[in-house]
């Protein structure tokens, strides 16, 4: 390995100067992950606690739910991780032009997912009558949902940072690491979601 | 060679960025250069002191608690004050002391005894304690509001939390500080994850690491894996206070048990996270002055693993008499019984340590040993509580009481105090005198044992916690008495200890490194330690790696000049700039935490449409957070350059900008 920081070629995949030839950028991105993982675990529990005990009156979540919209945003989401994976690769071979089509393309997914969850929550408060106070699946539905929109929110937030960075010249194939963090965290999030849709989605259609 | 250079010289041919916004600080004293240092060793200080400060005030919380009892029907306090001085002393002494002392530990001790220059993300790390402060003062805001300082219990239990039972402002300003504090603990945790995986000197493998920073480890990953649990309770007692969810209200199909849970899945990896520097600790110090390598080093590292594995499977002990059921209990009750095991390894590894050593009874082996001692006490009462039956006698009474202080009090504190001890000449290069250093502990000792102890038999006999006061025909009369004047030893050998601390700092006898003959690296670094650790980052040899390099002196030295030499051709030694981000990010999250907390919520007919005052602080906070968390990202890692000659004399210093790159 001692050659590549000589020669122009860089690995990605290693880094001489860790102890474990990890980027430490990357350590911290999955341990950060792991945190995330148990937040996300006691929401979603809290929900599906909740989802076993309704009070008198619960409306079924089933009338609630528009199953074909958000399973067209899950695609949309699952899309942008593709598209993701693509700025990652992009960068890493120092090809800027093509990592901001697919950085501005998962920013536009990104948007897409945000869009339907704004329609969906006030299709739900104002049409099926459902609020975060009026009922414990409201409660639990809204603070879930709710809090992974404000993760995507973040992504998107990041990923245009990112994107607007890229135009100072500063972000070359060197710093791909950081384009590649960024990626983990948003692959993560869309995973969440494929956890959320199912368990709290897909599970009131069995 | 390149492990031996930081990763930032590998960068070539990028230009130095220009300053954005603010300027680069570089002082090097006064108050300026705190509130912008990114040095592990002065993040440690901040980190002390801090704690220290919260000890005293602790400390006359516990005071106030133990006058108030110390005769029956007493009305020193009134029943309302005496809530909160109890929660307030466990919520103080747990996130505001004994986490920030190891905290200091970590960030002090940690990078020196791995041969590192730094943490890894040295801005995240100043932002850590920022976080923690700010927390800190929300917390105790409300001694200067008339809502007052919280007031539920350290733990909290929804629904007593829930707006109805407490309309005020101090819970709120209890959810809100204990959240920052979470965020604090987990970014810190992730720094020092990956300064360990990552930044260990060569020849430092994971076999090799002091038992401290094996312990720093596992802490880091308890609280990473545990702290989101709290984060989501108080995300949703949060709710509730703010915009009337519905997880803790009973009527619309909120169920309270859920806190208990989720607070429980925290509260007791938060043991752990108490307890497992102090024995990381007290394995440096029993090795160090039995004058032996510690007994059993692989067995006493994979016991703090499962110490910490099984953490998770126990939280459910908490709640024997919330009626889970039979099956539940003695599950819980089994795991429970289960980690007693790894610990009474420990227990007799250190033993094994002592044991046939060369022993030499300085005051921080003193402390060491009280601690294995008073420790063994809090384990065997905690064994008691593990069997569900007995537990549902004692839940809620003072034996529990009695078992926590004496796992926290004479567990984590001891070892704490007996750290303070041992690494205070390495942090300012004065010995603390054995006479004063005795004195205190033997009062700390007596104090404690008067204190603690007496609280067992109130406890058996049906002494409730939590009482503001009790009758004079109970027959708890004398276990209070004796309780009261022990505590007012204790808090006499903490003074002493305190008060020697401070007057070692300025006039103690001045020591030369390695005053201990220790065994592991950070004491192979003159005091006070430079601000760049390492003049050459070391080759470590051997598990106790000081101890070798005294004994392989010659090896040791050459081995040291041909390294330096590589470095400089690197480009000398790479010093980070300051930043100011990381503070004014701190204040953006207080002034948002304000607006959450504190700030009422508009009168709709002042302000009908959605700002409001308590939107627009809120805002402005998250906003001054955002900026400053955007500058900082934009700064870059820039620094400056260190060169230094055969005494680590600094002999140039040339300032670089954004990544290293003109040699």
């Amino acid at each position: 390995m001692s050659s590549d920081a000589a020669t122009a070629t860089i690995d990605h995949h290693f880094d001489p100067t860790t102890s474990t030839g990890i980027p430490n950028k990357k350590v911290l991105m999955w341990a950060f992950l792991a945190s995330d993982c148990m937040f996300f675990g006691c929401l979603i529990s809290t929900h599906l606690i909740y989802r076993l005990h309704p009070p008198p009156g619960t409306p079924p979540a089933r009338q609630v739910f528009s199953i074909e919209l958000t399973s067209f945003s899950t695609f949309i989401l699952l899309m942008s991780s593709l598209m993701m994976a693509l700025a990652v690769n992009a960068i890493q071979k120092g090809n800027l032009k093509s990592m901001r089509w697919s950085l501005l393309t998962t920013i536009f997914f990104g948007c897409i997912f945000l869009g339907c969850q704004v329609y969906e929550f006030r299709n739900f408060v104002y049409e099926k009558h459902l609020t975060i106070t009026n009922s414990i699946l409201g409660t639990t539905f809204f603070t879930l949902t709710g809090t992974h929109g404000l993760h995507v929110l973040v992504g998107v937030i990041w990923l245009s940072g990112m994107l607007l960075y890229s135009f100072t010249g500063r972000l070359t194939e060197k710093e791909a690491i950081d384009v590649e963090s960024m990626g983990l965290y948003w692959h993560f999030v869309d995973i969440v979601w494929i956890v959320i849709f199912t368990a709290v989605y897909l599970l009131e259609y069995i | 060679m390149e492990a031996i250079a930081k990763s930032d010289f590998l960068a070539k041919g990028q230009q130095p960025a220009k300053p954005l916004v603010l300027w680069r600080p570089t002082a090097k004293t006064g108050l300026l250069s705190w509130l912008t240092t990114v040095d592990h060793k002065r993040i440690g200080f901040l980190y002390g002191a801090s704690g220290l400060f919260f000890l005293v005030m602790g400390g006359i919380e516990a005071l106030l608690i133990r006058i108030q009892l110390a005769v029956p029907n007493n009305t020193f306090l009134t029943s309302a004050q005496y809530s909160e001085m109890f929660t307030m002393h466990g919520t103080t002494m747990i996130f505001l002391v004994v986490m920030p002392i190891g905290a200091a530990f970590f960030n002090f001790v940690m990078p020196l005894q791995i041969g590192a220059r730094d943490v890894a993300f040295p801005r995240l790390n100043a932002f850590s304690y920022w976080t923690f402060l700010v927390g800190a003062i929300i917390v105790n805001l409300g001694w200067f509001m008339k809502d007052g300082v919280p007031n539920a219990g350290w733990v909290g239990y929804a629904p007593l939390t829930t707006r109805a039972f407490s309309p005020t402002h101090a819970i709120d300003m209890w959810v809100m500080g204990l959240q920052l504090l979470g965020v604090a603990s987990i970014a810190a945790a992730l720094n020092f994850i990956v300064t360990i995986i990552n930044m260990r000197a060569p020849g430092m493998t994971m076999m090799r690491l002091p038992v401290f920073t094996w312990m720093t480890l596992f802490t880091s990953f308890l609280i990473i894996l545990s702290f989101p649990a709290i984060t989501i309770a108080l995300v949703e007692i949060m709710m509730d206070r703010l915009f009337g969810t519905n997880f803790f209200e009973v009527s619309n199909g909120g169920m309270p048990i859920l806190w208990q849970h989720l607070f429980w899945i925290f509260g007791h990896p938060e043991v752990y996270i108490l307890i497992l520097p102090a024995m990381g600790i007290i394995s440096e110090i029993l090795p160090t002055f039995s004058r032996k390598p510690l007994f059993g080093y692989p067995i006493v590292v994979f016991s703090g693993a499962s110490i910490g594995l099984l953490g998770f499977g126990v939280w459910s002990h908490h709640m024997f008499t919330s009626g889970l059921g039979t099956v539940a209990n003695a599950a819980f009750a089994l795991m429970t019984m289960a980690i007693a095991v790894p610990t009474g390894v420990k227990i007799f590894n250190w033993i094994g340590t002592l044991w046939g050593g060369h022993l030499s009874m300085r005051t921080p082996m003193m402390f060491a040993l009280g601690f294995l001692w008073m420790f063994m006490i809090g384990g065997f009462s905690g064994v008691m509580h593990a069997a569900a039956p007995a537990d549902m006698q004692q839940h809620g009474s003072y034996f529990v009481v009695a078992h926590f202080h004496y796992v926290l009090i004479g567990g984590s504190l001891f070892a704490l105090l007996a750290g303070i001890h041992y690494w205070f000449p390495l942090m300012f290069g004065r010995k603390v005198s054995e006479l004063w250093g005795k004195a205190s502990f033997w009062l700390v000792f007596i104090g404690f044992n008067a204190t603690f102890f007496p609280m067992h038999f109130l406890g058996l006999e049906g002494m409730p916690r939590r009482t503001y006061t009790y009758d004079g025909n109970m027959g708890w009369n004398l276990g209070n008495m004796i309780s009261s004047v022990g505590a007012f030893i204790l808090a006499g050998g903490i003074g002493v200890y305190l008060v020697t601390m401070v007057y070692t700092y300025y006039r103690g006898e001045r020591t030369g490194k390695d005053p201990w003959d220790a065994r592991t690296l950070e004491w192979s670094l003159p005091n006070p330690v430079p601000e760049y650790n390492f003049r050459v980052i070391p080759t470590i040899h051997a598990r106790d790696g000081w101890w070798y390099e005294k004994r392989h002196a010659d090896e040791v030295s050459r081995e040291e000049e041909e390294h330096a030499k590589a470095e400089e051709a690197h480009g000398g030694i790479h010093m980070p700039f300051q930043s100011i981000y990381p503070f004014l990010a701190g204040v953006g999250i207080m002034i948002g935490a304000i607006g959450t907390a504190i700030v009422d919520p508009a009168d709709h007919n002042l302000y009908p449409g959605f700002w409001g005052p308590k939107i627009a602080v809120t805002l402005a906070g998250g906003a001054i957070m955002f900026v400053s968390i955007v500058l900082w990202s934009l700064e870059g890692c820039e620094g400056t350059h260190i060169h230094l000659d055969k005494d680590g004399t600094v002999t140039g210093d040339d300032a670089h900008g954004g990544y290293p790159s003109n040699h």
